[in-house]
């Protein structure tokens, strides 16, 4: 079975949002994933614009070694969009 | 000859979801049942709306192997359930669980049946 490290994840986001505060961590097994993501790209964003921007970045994990990615999408305090 | 009322093709189910969606207010396409999930956060979209007294309809994406890449395909999101809303997409689990705790789906509700969603 494949598996990936929350880290693999964390840094796949941070890659694609630079700048952005993330943190990665699994619940129900190795396979299931939840992401806190506060990222000055969704300033001005809907919560679905912000959460198709964190899906982009590990599109191709989703369904294999992750089986599901819960997400909390956040402006940084001061970023107000 | 595909039936309308039995899709089988890809494009036979983006046809069908297209009418799913447009034809009802509130639409789930969920891992189960109407309230029998078989997925953790599929149960949680419809305990919200159920908590609402809010209606909903239920395609199971196990049904039939091309509603999921059809679906996913359709709305450009990876994962399920996905939750429509006067026909629009608005999100999974977590867009809909925020939505709800801060009022926004009563709102949009409210805006899509008039005088429904009490």
């Amino acid at each position: 079975m494949q598996t990936t490290h929350p880290d693999t994840i964390r840094a796949r986001i941070e890659s694609a949002l630079p700048g952005a505060r993330v943190e990665v961590s699994t619940f129900q097994g190795a396979d299931h994933f939840q992401a806190l993501v506060e990222a000055p790209q969704f300033a001005g964003k809907s919560l679905l614009e912000q959460h198709r921007l964190v899906y982009a970045a590990v599109d191709d994990l989703i369904g294999g070694a992750v089986h599901a990615l819960a997400l909390k999408t956040r402006v940084p305090v001061g970023d107000a969009g | 000859m595909i039936e309308p009322s039995t899709p089988s093709t890809l494009e036979a189910w983006t046809e069908q979801i297209k009418r799913d969606v447009s034809e009802h207010p509130v639409f789930i396409f969920a891992k189960g049942e109407k309230n029998a999930a078989m997925c953790g956060f599929s149960h949680r979209v419809m305990e919200v709306f159920n908590r609402m007294g809010v209606d909903f309809h239920v395609r199971n994406i196990f049904a039939d192997p091309n509603i999921r890449p059809a679906l996913c395909a359709y709305t450009d999101w990876p994962t399920t359930p996905q939750v429509f809303v006067g026909g629009k997409f608005i999100g999974g689990c977590d867009i809909v669980t925020e939505m709800y705790q801060n009022g926004e789906l009563k709102t949009l509700l409210e805006q899509t049946q008039p005088g429904g969603g009490a």
